[in-house]
């Protein structure tokens, strides 16, 4: 079945498998503090959940999606979160509903989330996803249900296009002052 | 249009008559700042962008706290980026082992953040300063590299969420069980993107110390400030601080709160958040079998010169309990001076507790204090997730200093009367 029926013309897809946790995945369980002397994404990566499960570092693959409950990256506004989990492989976490620094880094950092009650609910362990990014359809492969997420606001989608906020920031600010 | 303290400080700061919740703004900063764990990836993402200056070396601080005195050759890389980076472009607020102190508590010590401001910090924290009136909030590294670089930051409006507290508090009763209590009662998300503001007769008898503890943890409801408006007890703060010139908001009588709680505090006796999130509160009187292991006092929510007072005044000719490490760590340089100065240092010491320079360590389990599995501790800290302190099979439970010192000389988690 061709579940992500609008995802076409350059659009971004994601397919993989997921991966599901509870609600208020604090950023201490994305990842420790006592791995936050370095900002080495790969080190970083090696970490990515194992207080909440430790073999999790050695089962994610690239293009796995990590399913959470409610306020999802509540806690620190350590950027190593979204930082780990990108490096780990996870391409989207979708969730309830996001912390907001948690929700601003991710942005930052070009981690796509999403936020489907529906979605998260249904889903069994390693289910596999496709996501259309741009429309935010959600597939689950395993289960032949499709379902819609909310919206990304468009500012946020110009900041995912840019690259993330520093190349936002580059092409505005420092155009502007070389001009 | 009647707006909130938190909107009156959006709609000043963009030359606005008025602001309206869930409006994205771009804003200009009067400070911002970073720590050596956030600071080493905005610094990365600074030299990235190459940019060449910093909007103004002024209203950037970089405060090395969190894995200082270095714990191993990693933090003391990352914090020497820290230092090379304020060298390089003449950042007059960097401050280091000696000279600093906890960035939530030396940052309002020093009179760098202020009434009326709009500040971003990399560190979750940050909304400390709203117990001044101020709209600051924390954010991540990439944030703080853009702001540093511009001068200004991107805001959606939040809605506002008014706390109003009623009635007389029992003695020992004080800003960190309200913070505690109110979280109890709205959960770890209760206010998720919104503005805390925390008013009523209660909060307006409250000293600075108490109403930057209760600030200071609005994030753990989720929220993006915490507020309180500033009277004479916040003039009185900064008066004699103030580096800059400074500025009272306040909520139009008749603004609108999305929601509204209000609670007689009367009856409130002291509580503790229990493992593994901060809304699992109870009164500590139902707590009473649980022994521990260690007690840590300090931190960015209590780790100030009154803080350690409420301390001292329950160890003062007692000892900690042979099976309790205590650790009590003053938040700034200051705080340490001033409760050697008054005693209080004599006291812990002879108590049996160590006392250290000021550090975030033991909080976020980085370095000092760090628990072994099956393990309990009661800290005066802000989070208690799991493996927040060491071992994740370890636990650790929040509360006042009060509580924290009763705990410490009885081997478990006690109500300060009880050593009295």
């Amino acid at each position: 079945m061709m579940c992500v029926s609008e995802c076409g013309n350059g659009k971004t897809k994601i397919k993989g498998r997921v991966w599901i946790f509870g609600d208020d995945v604090d950023t201490d369980a994305i990842i420790p503090a006592r791995y936050l002397n370095t900002s080495d994404p790969l080190e970083l990566a090696k970490h990515c959940m194992e207080d909440a499960d430790p073999l999790f570092p050695s089962k994610v693959q690239p293009g796995d999606m990590l399913l959470a409950g409610k306020n999802f990256g509540c806690g620190s506004s350590r950027e190593h979160a979204p930082i780990a989990l990108k490096a780990a492989g996870v391409a989207c976490v979708i969730a309830v509903n996001f912390a907001r620094i948690f929700y601003r880094n991710a942005f930052n950092m070009g981690l796509p989330i999403l936020e489907c009650p529906e979605a998260v609910r249904e889903a069994r362990e390693e289910d596999v996803f496709t996501v259309c990014l741009e429309t935010g359809e959600i597939c689950n492969e395993s289960l032949a249900r499709t379902y819609r997420a909310a919206p990304v606001p468009s500012f946020m989608i110009e900041l995912l296009r840019s690259g993330g906020l520093m190349a936002y920031v580059k092409k505005r600010y420092l155009s502007e002052s070389r001009s | 249009m009647p707006m909130t303290l938190a909107e009156k400080i959006l709609a000043a700061h963009t030359s606005r008559s008025e602001v309206h919740p869930g409006e994205l703004l771009e804003v200009p900063v009067d400070f911002c700042f970073g720590n050596d764990i956030t600071a080493p990836i905005a610094i990365k993402a600074f030299r990235d962008a190459s940019a060449k200056k910093v909007f103004d070396p002024q209203r950037i601080a970089l405060i090395p706290d969190h894995f200082t005195p270095n714990k191993d050759i990693a933090s003391a890389m990352q914090v020497k980026m820290l230092r090379d980076f304020a060298r390089e472009f003449g950042l007059v607020h960097y401050f280091d082992v000696g000279r600093m102190g906890v960035e939530h508590a030396l940052l309002p010590e020093m009179g760098l953040v202020l009434p009326g401001d709009v500040i971003i910090g990399a560190d979750s924290h940050t909304c400390t300063y709203g117990a001044l009136g101020a709209f600051a909030t924390g954010v991540g590294s990439t944030d703080l590299a853009a702001a540093m670089i511009t001068g200004t930051t991107w805001f959606r409006v939040p809605a506002s969420m008014k706390l109003v507290y009623h009635g007389q508090l029992k003695p020992w009763v004080g800003g960190k069980d309200l913070i505690l209590y109110t979280i109890g009662q709205i959960g770890v998300d209760g206010a998720r993107y919104m503005a805390m503001e925390f008013t009523g007769p209660v909060i307006e008898r409250l000293g600075m110390s108490h109403r930057m503890t209760m600030a200071n943890m609005a994030i753990e409801a989720g929220a993006k400030v915490g507020l309180i408006a500033p009277d004479d007890i916040t003039r009185e703060y900064v008066q004699p601080r103030a580096q800059r010139p400074y500025r009272f908001f306040a909520s139009d009588p008749d603004a609108h709160y999305e929601i509204v709680h209000e609670w007689d505090v009367s009856t409130l006796d002291p509580v503790v958040a229990c493992p593994h999130l901060p809304e699992n509160v109870k009164p500590v009187t139902e707590l009473s079998t649980v022994s521990i292991d260690q007690v840590v006092i300090g931190s960015c929510t209590n780790g100030r010169l009154e803080d350690l007072r409420e301390a001292a005044s329950v160890f003062k000719g007692r000892k900690v309990h042979p099976s309790v490490r205590c650790l009590i760590i003053p938040a700034t340089q200051r705080i340490y001076q001033e409760a050697l100065k008054e005693g209080l240092i004599e006291i812990f010491l002879e108590a049996e507790a160590a006392v250290s320079t000021p550090t975030c360590g033991p909080c976020l389990g980085g370095h000092m204090g760090i628990l072994a599995a099956g393990e309990k501790a009661v800290a005066t800290t802000n989070r208690n997730f799991v493996g927040r302190m060491g071992h994740p099979e370890s636990e650790v439970y929040l509360s006042s200093p009060a509580v924290a010192a009763a705990s410490a000389v009885l081997g478990r988690i006690a109500h300060p009367e009880e050593v009295r």
